[in-house]
């Protein structure tokens, strides 16, 4: 040992005798066992807390020039506050890529959330013991909606300012307490300069707070049950008598930690595509009408939500209002998110992982995504008969969906689960390479034909 | 027919049939010949922009020194472009206020330093050649793309004046309807003149629209043009050697795991 080693072991050894820090280094990366066939669908946990430290960096440097102000510059019909992003585009050094990468970011966290939490739903990643990751996964889910719903208020553009109107006016609309509740939440009569301020206090203290604690706890929770994986094997079950580390474990670091890195670099390649050559994603990042600032006397034709939310946008716009209310749809959206937390007590199979579940369970599987992608679309485009009636037939499913599970996941044969994990092949990623495609193209197909 | 070749057309056949119609009332936009890299073109859109819109118009979020961008001067650009102040780090503001233009015009006309990113590049360059008389509106101008627009022709000395072309086609109650059909040049402006045969032809004006409205698309974003240069690089980089690098790496890593 060189002299310099010793010195290192020496300040080490009197952290640790303070503060567990080799404990926890190695509890939660060196030593934390990691089945060792994880596919594709396990980069995005990793890739979301990659987006989630790109939004608080950058976050924390627009804070630096945003205003929060709804008053308008004298002589014009632009708000400080929209000018204030403007400025941040225009005159601060290098302010448009951090600007991007922050619109860039807060789609492409949903684009990896919503892949995350599928890769959970396939390989019944949120069953016994892992009921509570699932929750808290859910419940960092609804922060982020949150979040991105306070966060879209900010740039103070139409889009902006009646989005926040539509959305806040929602909850005016349940019984005794709605229209002083949205009022409490506005701060105002209608969205305004209070409603801004308040907006911007939650989205860059409040709800990251929350947030970051969940996301603790998901890991926590993770970390304390261990890692599900493809085969939905349980690894613990298999040690080596001798070291008692699972047969089918390697540790996080260094063979997590590189393979994660590869991963994050391709995720760049598509991040950094989008923030130099499609900040605007065709429309479906940053939306055409929100480059016009608000204008509380001229409400816009067609609103549309950003992409992430309109899944959940369609459902509430396929339920018809009855008795002389239109709660029912916004019972419906809330009860279409709050449900995905249920998962672990609605599914009764014996197995995990769609590879040894019953053709049943996989067709499904499979309506349900259509449906929901079929929503996505739908919800994006301004209603007619068609589009409300496929709505509502996508609303159903995606209910039947879940309140259906406790039948149907005990339907038909599963297949024997393996001891120990199995590789991926060439069948499995041909099959996945399908799939893939189909789901694209048809998606694609749809959006045209509706 | 292709689009070129029905553009073709309008050059030769004094209608402006690029103002076609879709059946349902949504408006056939023309492709405009945006070119961010033309620096004299953005220049002429540049003194276009001061001299027929900067008056009622707005671009609060440009500052005029920003211009340099383009290759002019800051002398040239105290010189040629600004009309209302005198410093030249002063975004471009108009000296009218808000709420004497909406008395005057019905609508406080629009800042337009974000406007192609809201409208379109296409939208802008359909509208600000789609001017037609009529007697029926208060300025006696209507537009193709915008109907009952509040704007006037400010192009006009330019472009000249259009009429309206109608057809009659059959309603839905199957009764007859007028429909505008396109627009017809009836009196030749500073950039349309009379060719052979009696033909207008509008293809200078065309082109000098077309360097305002890259003008506009680049006052859109001052910063498009170096954010695609900064791009290129940052995507080589990653193709060509972080991605191969970590492959690598989790390759070498992962020689023991079986």
């Amino acid at each position: 040992m060189s002299k310099a080693q010793q010195v290192g072991q020496q300040v080490l050894n009197w952290v640790d005798d303070r503060f567990p820090l080799t404990s926890t280094w190695k509890a939660h990366v060196s030593e934390y066992y990691a089945p060792k066939n994880f596919n594709f669908w396990y980069f995005f946990g990793s890739l979301a807390m990659l987006v989630l430290v790109i939004q608080i960096v950058t976050g924390i440097f627009l804070t630096m020039n945003y205003k929060p102000d709804g008053s308008l510059i004298p002589g014009t019909n632009v708000s400080v506050a929209f000018n204030s992003v403007e400025y941040i585009m225009r005159d601060v050094a290098g302010g448009w890529i951090i600007r991007y990468m922050h619109s860039t970011g807060a789609s492409m966290f949903f684009v990896v959330v919503y892949l995350h939490m599928f890769r959970g739903l396939i390989y019944g990643s949120y069953q016994k013991p892992r009921e509570l990751v699932w929750v808290f996964g859910t419940l960092i889910f609804l922060c982020l909606m949150a979040e991105a719903f306070l966060g879209y208020l900010l740039p103070w553009g139409q889009m902006s300012f009646w989005g926040a109107q539509v959305i806040v006016n929602l909850f005016a609309s349940l019984p005794i307490i709605g229209p002083d509740l949205s009022t409490f939440i506005r701060g105002d009569f209608v969205v305004s300069d209070v409603t801004l301020n308040r907006f911007f206090a939650l989205h860059v203290i409040a709800v990251p707070l929350v947030l970051l604690a969940l996301v603790v706890a998901h890991l926590v929770a993770l970390h304390e049950v261990g890692s599900n994986n493809p085969d939905g094997v349980e690894i613990k079950k298999n040690k080596d008598p001798k070291t008692g580390i699972p047969l089918d474990g390697i540790p996080f670091h260094p063979y997590y930690t590189v393979k994660d890195i590869f991963g994050v670099a391709v995720f760049l390649a598509v991040f950094t595509a989008i923030v130099f050559f499609f900040p605007n994603m065709f429309g479906y990042f940053l939306e055409d009408n929100n480059f016009i600032p608000a204008d509380p006397l001229k409400t816009p034709p067609h609103i549309a939500p950003v992409w992430y939310f309109t899944p959940f946008y369609a459902i509430l716009r396929a339920v018809p209002s009855f008795l002389g209310t239109q709660v029912w749809g916004v019972l419906a959206m809330g009860a279409a998110v709050v449900l995905i937390a249920f998962l672990p007590w609605l599914d009764r199979s014996q197995v995990k992982s769609i590879r040894y579940r019953p053709p049943v369970f996989k067709w499904i599987l499979a309506v349900f995504l259509v449906a929901f992608i079929g929503l996505g679309i739908l919800g994006a485009l301004p209603p007619d008969g068609l589009r409300t009636a496929l709505s509502q037939v996508f609303s159903v499913i995606y209910f039947a969906f879940f309140l259906g599970m406790p039948f149907y996941t005990r339907w038909g044969q599963t297949l024997p689960v393996p001891e120990r994990v199995t590789d991926t092949n060439g069948r499995r990623q041909m099959i996945f390479g399908i799939l893939m495609l189909v789901t694209f193209l048809g998606a694609a197909i749809f959006a045209k034909l509706v | 027919m292709t689009k070129q070749f029905r553009r073709f057309l309008a050059a030769v056949a004094f209608l402006v049939p690029v103002a076609g119609f879709a059946s349902e009332g949504g408006v056939h936009l023309d492709k405009a010949p945006v070119n961010l890299r033309d620096v004299e073109g953005l220049q002429r859109g540049a003194q276009t922009f001061a001299n027929y819109c900067l008056s009622c118009h707005g671009a609060i979020n440009m500052r005029y020194n920003r211009l340099q961008d383009i290759g002019l001067t800051e002398d040239q650009i105290k010189a040629n472009l600004m009309f209302a102040t005198d410093k030249v780090g002063e975004p471009m503001k108009v000296a009218m206020q808000a709420h004497d233009a909406k008395e005057w015009f019905g609508a406080t006309p629009p800042d337009l330093s974000l406007i192609a990113r809201s409208r379109g590049a296409d939208w802008l360059y359909t509208y600000l050649r789609g001017f037609y008389r009529d007697d029926s509106r208060p300025t006696g101008w209507n537009n193709v793309a915008f109907d009952k627009v509040g704007m006037p022709h400010v192009l006009w000395e330019l472009q000249g004046i259009q009429e309206p072309v109608y057809k009659t086609v059959k309603g839905h109650d199957g009764k007859d309807e007028k429909v505008l059909e396109g627009l017809k040049l009836v009196k030749p402006g500073l950039l349309t003149q009379v060719g052979e045969n009696n033909q207008y032809d509008q293809h200078e004006f065309d082109k000098r629209v077309g360097d305002l409205v890259s003008y506009l698309v680049y006052i859109g974003e001052p910063a498009q043009v170096k954010r695609q240069q900064i791009g290129y690089g940052v995507l080589l980089f990653l193709l060509f050697i972080l991605i191969p690098i970590t492959y690598l790496l989790k390759k070498e890593y992962w020689r023991d795991v079986h």
